[in-house]
């Protein structure tokens, strides 16, 4: 175990690392004629090794970059069911910008926010909450996106009302009490932007034929994604769940009009005499 | 005698184990006290620094910032907010003016668990040794730079032991202690000084910010150096210390200017005729001969 082996071999790599020259050790010239008479002119060993080293570790390099580039690219995938902490960026730019530091989860007054663990999903170390397990509370100070220091969570959100941190999305409509005809609300009455976010949307009940349905149905505009609804769903399963916005929302083509809302805006019907064709009825039908 | 003793018997049995170990138990005293700040909040609710390496705040005023992570995610093109850029000033001056790094073996908790391997390696002979070399570390740190670039997310912390330990102890990732497990084996059964010595890329980031440290080790009693390769036995970057310790031939300065040294002081510990001591850059001191001033800390070997 003496030392003095890896002292020597110091000696041999010091060509390679000038700032750390060994024991009375000369810089000799390379390339000594009677040393190296048969290769060719201008052929330097020494270079050629620190050559080869080069390209060995940059080929080490690159390989190594490959690796943890991938690993990264990979765990920009985010599960559906575990969301960010209000104002985070999209996933893309969340990945460039969390440092993975927890301060969002110490500034969390109810441990809605934890660090993902290997395996939990969203990328190792970054800030996450289950609204089944814990929903986010939104404090009106919001104190987790003042603590993020980096602007993950950006500060430009100051009303925690406009946070977008899902939709919640009544997946479970054979389940839901309410849509099988009764009256449950429990989704409706604790959301915190009640009558915004979720209404209860009565419509004619046709297995009975004399009761009324109340759908609870959420307005995507509205809907900050904390989770409250799902939480408190009674079911042993949540029929309310919050998506991602992604996948909870649609959109329609940019270049759609909707006629109705342009005929408003417009105060008078954009395209006039419009020939009005007679209604075609199925047969037997009175006109 | 046909075999050595351990490096630092010597100075144990000359010094006795206070003097054979101080500067080694103020690092670790130093590397715990750093943990402690963050640990104290969680574990016993006294908050005094949230967050971990790669970003904190402390008494909610101070924040700090890893520069590398940072600099990761300007790569991955985000700019970030004025609190992070703030820390991670405040981390680089610090670090700058005192030597970068001071961070591998005052801060970094990764040091103890490869000096735990280096120590294991003497302690059962183990020779084995994968040779990396020590300019892979750069290699390392540019391509977690290319890969945040690549990826646009900041690579390196989906691995980074270092915050990944205080990560698990602090928030229960467990990932990174797992991490930590496998740089142990690394060290021990595969390559000395593995890690810290040729791999890591944080330790070649600091050491970017290393070359104009203050706090250096000197060899200012190199006169009384009686060649027992000690220090060299015990040092991580063990091509240190030649140039300075050796000056006398080559003309150069006594003090360890080599910017791969992370000033761990083992060699002051360990050196049983006193040859090493902490000072600044530029203190160019030499003892005249060997029976000057720290010599008389115990008895010379010349003398005994």
């Amino acid at each position: 175990m003496h030392p003095g082996g890896s002292f020597v071999a110091c000696t041999t790599s010091s060509s390679t690392s000038p700032g750390t020259g060994c024991v009375g050790e000369k810089k000799t010239k390379p390339m000594s004629a009677d040393s190296h008479t048969t290769m060719p002119k201008g052929f330097d060993p020494k270079r050629r090794k620190a050559l080869q080293d080069m390209a060995r570790h940059a080929a080490g390099a690159a390989v190594a970059c490959a690796a943890i580039a991938g690993l990264a690219q990979q765990s920009k995938s985010l599960p559906a069911v575990t969301l960010r902490p209000p104002g985070a960026l999209d996933e893309t730019a969340f990945q460039a910008a969390c440092v993975r530091c927890g301060l969002c989860v110490r500034a969390c007054p109810y441990k809605t926010l934890k660090l993902a663990e290997l395996g939990d999903g969203p990328a190792i170390g970054t800030p996450y909450f289950v609204a089944r397990d814990v929903p986010c509370e939104m404090c009106d100070d919001i104190p987790c996106v003042k603590a993020c220091p980096t602007g993950a969570l950006t500060h430009s959100l100051v009303d925690i009302d406009k946070a977008k941190m899902g939709v919640a999305s009544l997946v479970g409509r054979e389940t839901c009490l309410n849509m099988l005809g009764l009256r449950c609300d429990v989704c409706y009455r604790v959301c915190p932007v009640i009558d915004k976010a979720i209404t209860l949307e009565r419509t004619h009940n046709t297995r009975t034929n004399k009761h009324a349905i109340f759908e609870p149905f959420v307005h995507a505009d509205a809907c900050t994604g904390c989770g409250k609804c799902e939480k408190s769903c009674v079911l042993e399963v949540a029929a309310i769940k919050v998506l991602p916005v992604a996948l909870a929302t649609g959109e329609i083509g940019a270049h759609y009009r909707l006629g109705w809302e342009e005929k408003r805006k417009a105060g008078k019907e954009l395209v006039p005499d419009l020939i009005d064709l007679p209604d075609r009825m199925p047969e037997g039908s009175k006109q | 005698m046909t075999t050595k003793p351990l490096p630092g018997r010597e100075a144990r049995a000359q010094h006795g184990f206070f003097k054979a170990h101080f500067w080694l138990m103020a690092r670790r005293a130093a590397q715990l006290g750093f943990f402690l700040l963050f640990a104290a909040g969680p574990w016993f609710g006294v908050w005094i620094a949230k967050g971990n390496l790669a970003s904190s705040l402390t008494f909610d005023v101070l924040p700090l910032t890893d520069p590398l992570v940072l600099l990761q995610g300007l790569l991955a093109r985000h700019v970030p907010e004025t609190s992070a850029i703030i820390g991670a000033v405040i981390v680089l001056a610090v670090y700058m003016l005192l030597g970068g790094r001071v961070y591998c073996s005052w801060v970094c908790p990764i040091n103890i668990v490869t000096d735990l391997a280096a120590w294991a390696r003497r302690r059962l002979g183990i020779e084995t040794d994968w040779k990396i070399k020590p300019e892979t570390r750069v290699y390392l740190l540019g391509s977690i730079l290319m890969a945040s670039a690549l990826s646009g997310t900041i690579a390196f912390e989906l691995i980074n032991p270092i915050t990944g330990v205080y990560r698990g102890l602090l928030f229960g990732v467990s990932w990174g202690m797992a991490t930590v497990l496998a740089i142990f084996v690394l060290d021990l059964f595969v390559a000395k000084h593995g890690w810290c010595g040729h791999l890591c890329p944080v330790g070649a980031f600091y050491g970017v910010l290393n070359k104009k440290a203050l706090i250096r080790v000197s060899a200012r009693g190199r006169v009384r150096c009686d060649d027992c390769m000690d220090c060299y036995a015990v040092c991580p970057e063990m091509h240190v210390i030649s140039p300075a310790l050796k000056g006398e031939r080559t003309g150069a300065g006594p003090v360890i200017l080599a910017s791969d040294c992370t000033a761990c002081g083992r060699c002051v510990d360990v050196c049983p005729e006193r040859v090493f001591n902490f000072t600044y850059r530029l203190d160019d001191r030499v003892d005249a001969d060997a029976s000057d001033k720290a010599a008389s800390t115990g008895p010379g070997k010349l003398a005994a």
